[in-house]
């Protein structure tokens, strides 16, 4: 058995759990009204009068991902603990990074759902206007990006304890520390005392503004890539840790 | 097929399970029994390689769980405590799911699936979600899970727990019949299912094996073994009690009731003496021209032994 036919097997699995229950679709219903009204209410997709969705639209996505992919991670590992699920997924014959691999693809599935599904303010965007549709496509990548790597701290997080609640409450917690790292007025804040560019560059702002403005820079896809595959890699450390 | 060499775990500073080893052969129904907190789980969870032993080695058909995880993981079947089930989903889709995961796509998982659903009468609940299902029908879902890729090796734990007898006797009946060609290990607290189950039981109590040995064995160690129980009529009551109990392999006579016509009671031997003991109390019946109404020896019971050795080492 092949590590990738594990993985989709437990992906197939989890989507199929997301489904039968209401929160894939709560959540994607979420993002949709919110993604969408921000950019129209407070945005000002059209009082800009300008063909880019930088500003308006995916300015956005660092708070709303911040809510909601805890909210859509925060089942990943507690709920495995708390019905003892657990158990039975690692006395199978899988490497327990199948399963947080496979776990975490099924969650960021959702999140490409939904970020697929806001489809019609790129229609809009392009109907009043000529935008630049590879710097729209480069700040949907670094939407992605920033979201999945917010599930992958969600599932670190959640790995820590059998309740979604606090899961869910400390994941948050984190995500908005990694977003007030890069966030502007904290920025400046802290250059009083010469550390903020440093902290910055923990910051998903700084990399996240960089990549939606359409400067496809390996350093920054390499930032999410590595804060991603960091939290994968701690969930398995403490899985491990729990168990022993 | 299993073997266990000095397995421990310690949690923290407390030792969950001390120096256990043991072996089950194929064929073998092994019954473990101990005290809630005996550390029966912890040793399944290491058999099964949920958790990792603090020392000692766990060989599963020949592979070191420990070196070869996901080899050894696929010989096994597993039923953990409260059988747990991904509530979100169908009996279907979960059997199915678990039968991908053991490797078995397409027509083998169907046929596997199929078969997994009707050795646990599962069929009328085959497209109900799980958490809408009653404890039996979880319990034998998650059943159905441990024998689906029909292992070698079978590991249960507490699989009779919160069945009707109805299904106990069917889940005993099952154990029973896979037995014969599986290395079954199984834990419970219900001590008749020993007896009608298991080739040889373990007692386990603070992490330690206390016994070992076949449920005809292990009755023997009761204090009550081999006592002889007998009603004799015709003498007088006093008159028995004193002559059976100056009978040579009697330590002591229990009177279990007494009247004008005779006595009922219970003749204890002394170690080892128990078989001496039917034909003395028979020739001594025939001498007196008593009436026999009963002389039959009494087989230890396994409750009064679990209770002898899983209280009485406990400092």
């Amino acid at each position: 058995m092949s590590a990738f036919s594990n993985i989709v097997t437990i992906l197939k699995k989890e989507l199929r759990s997301y489904f039968n229950s209401p929160l894939a679709y709560v959540l994607i219903v979420i993002f949709l009204l919110a993604a969408q009204g921000f950019a129209f209410l407070f945005g000002g997709v059209f009082e800009r009068q300008e063909a880019s969705l930088t500003e308006s639209f995916f300015f956005w996505h660092p708070w709303l991902f911040m809510v909601l992919a805890p909210a859509l991670g925060m089942r990943l590992w507690s709920e495995e603990q708390r019905l003892g699920t657990m158990e039975l997924l690692l006395t199978m014959p899988v490497a327990p990074w199948h399963a947080i691999v496979g776990k975490f693809l099924a969650a960021s599935v959702i999140i490409f759902l939904a970020l697929a599904l806001t489809f019609p303010i790129w229609m809009t965007i392009s109907y009043l206007g000529k935008p630049d549709h590879g710097v729209i496509f480069a700040g949907y990548c670094a939407s992605f990006l920033l979201g999945t790597s917010f599930l992958a701290v969600t599932s670190a997080v959640s790995a820590f304890t059998r309740s979604q609640v606090v899961a869910f409450v400390i994941a948050v917690a984190v995500c908005l520390l990694l977003i007030l790292a890069g966030f502007p007025p904290v920025v400046q804040f802290l250059n009083e005392f010469r550390f903020g560019e440093m902290v910055a560059a923990f910051g998903v702002l700084t990399h996240f503004n960089e990549l939606a403005k359409g400067i496809l820079v390996l350093r920054d896809v390499f930032f999410f890539l590595s804060v991603t595959g960091f939290c994968l890699y701690f969930t398995a450390v403490v899985l491990k840790s729990k168990r022993a | 097929m299993i073997q266990v060499k000095n397995l421990t775990k310690h949690f923290g500073p407390k030792a969950a399970v001390q120096d256990v080893s043991f072996e089950v052969k194929r064929g073998e129904v092994l019954g473990f029994l101990g005290p809630n907190g005996a550390g029966k789980s912890t040793t399944m969870r290491m058999i099964t390689g949920y958790i990792p032993p603090t020392s000692g080695e766990v060989w599963v058909a020949g592979l070191d769980m420990l070196e070869k995880p996901i080899e050894a993981k696929r010989r096994i079947g597993y039923l953990p405590e409260n059988a747990p089930l991904y509530s979100d989903l169908t009996v279907e889709s979960f059997l199915s799911f678990i039968a991908e995961m053991r490797g078995l796509r397409g027509a083998d998982g169907k046929k596997a699936v199929n078969h997994a659903v009707d050795t646990c009468f599962l069929g009328t609940v085959r497209q109900q979600s799980v958490d809408t299902l009653s404890k039996g029908f979880r319990h034998r879902t998650c059943l159905a899970q441990a024998i689906l890729h029909d292992p070698e090796i079978l590991i249960m734990d507490e699989p009779t727990d919160g069945l009707d007898p109805n299904q106990k006797h069917e889940v005993r009946g099952l154990i029973k019949r896979m037995g014969e060609e599986k290395a079954i290990i199984f834990s419970t607290h219900i001590l008749e299912e020993v007896e009608a189950a298991c080739t040889r039981a373990i007692i386990i109590s603070n992490g330690s094996i206390v016994a070992n040995g076949t449920p005809e064995e292990l009755k023997a160690k009761a204090d009550g073994a081999g006592a002889v129980r007998f009603s004799l009529e015709g003498v007088a009551a006093a008159q028995l009690r004193e002559e059976i109990g100056k009978l040579a392999a009697v330590r002591s006579v229990q009177v279990l009731s007494q009247n004008a016509q005779g006595l009922r009671g219970l003749a204890l031997p002394y170690p080892g003496r128990g078989a001496e003991l039917g034909n003395e109390l028979f020739r001594y019946a025939v001498e007196r021209k008593a009436v026999v109404r009963e002389i039959s020896p009494q087989e230890g019971r396994l409750d009064e032994v679990f209770r002898k050795i899983t209280t009485s080492d406990t400092p």
